[in-house]
């Protein structure tokens, strides 16, 4: 397949990241339209490493999956303290960020 | 059309698809569910261009760990429920047209890009795990040190946050 068909995919799926988090009020699912958008951009770097015939951009995908992963364990460790405070996860009762 | 160009369509719908259903299921499980269908498609087309390194860690690391991480959350949390609120019609209707229109701006930006229209290698030996291991364990083992020290600390933080007062 030609490369543009692969910048295409990964712009529609980063597009449709962008169009949830806009959408939706729930805080795991904004995070989870975040991870999306990781993704899209993880599918972009693998087809340009294929095109440049260029290795390095496989290891920073790599890198991208690490800083995820350290991403969600803090994240979701702070959502549920929110939860537990405010006993919701509804971004419109957080945005006071107080009380 | 060849089978390399017929697993891609059916591959990008799979994907597309999941991606929508994650931010138009009004049930925080399904959301997750359809993730995991966009990362296993995805993990697709990494296998596709020959990245079977970043296939298998894509599935292990998102699929089965991070997506894991979610589930139980959203189950502790128990909102599993469509008691969820829903944004006003407006301000859905505002993201929507505020998301297209990102996708068709740059659409219209990348289109005219000047690249070969060279189909993608698919045999190419650089995703391979022999090859990205040399690599990583020469030039990048500094940024792979780092990264575990940015493990530990995650792993501090979560159970420092996590942790009963």
């Amino acid at each position: 397949m030609p490369i543009q068909y692969y910048i295409f995919l990964s712009l529609a799926l980063f597009s449709i990241g962008v169009m949830g988090t806009m959408m939706r009020r729930n805080a795991i699912i904004i995070f989870m339209c975040i991870e999306l958008m990781l993704n899209a951009v993880n599918l972009l770097m693998v087809a340009f490493s294929n095109y440049w015939e260029n290795s390095n951009a496989q290891i920073f995908v790599f890198f991208i999956m690490v800083v995820a992963a350290a991403e969600v364990a803090v994240g979701l460790a702070i959502i549920t303290l929110v939860y537990r405070k405010v006993n919701s996860v509804d971004i419109n009762i957080l945005n006071r960020l107080k009380n | 059309m060849n089978p390399h160009q017929l697993v891609f369509w059916i591959l990008s719908a799979i994907a597309i698809g999941g991606a929508l259903g994650v931010i138009l299921s009004r049930n925080p499980v399904a959301s997750v569910l359809f993730l995991i269908v966009t990362f296993f498609a995805v993990s697709g087309h990494y296998i596709l261009l020959n990245a079977q390194f970043l296939a298998i860690v894509n599935i292990i690391v998102y699929a089965g760990a991070i997506m894991v991480l979610f589930l139980y959350v959203i189950m502790l949390m128990n909102l599993n429920g469509d008691v969820e609120p829903q944004k006003s019609k407006l301000l859905q209707f505002a993201g929507i047209i505020s998301g297209g229109t990102l996708f068709l701006v740059l659409l219209a930006a990348f289109k005219t890009t000047q690249l070969t229209t060279t189909p993608i290698n698919t045999t190419s030996s650089i995703g391979l795990i022999s090859e990205l291991g040399q690599v990583l364990f020469t030039r990048f083992v500094f940024p792979f040190e780092i990264s575990s020290i940015l493990f530990l600390s995650a792993m501090v933080g979560a159970v420092v946050i996590g942790k009963k007062d």
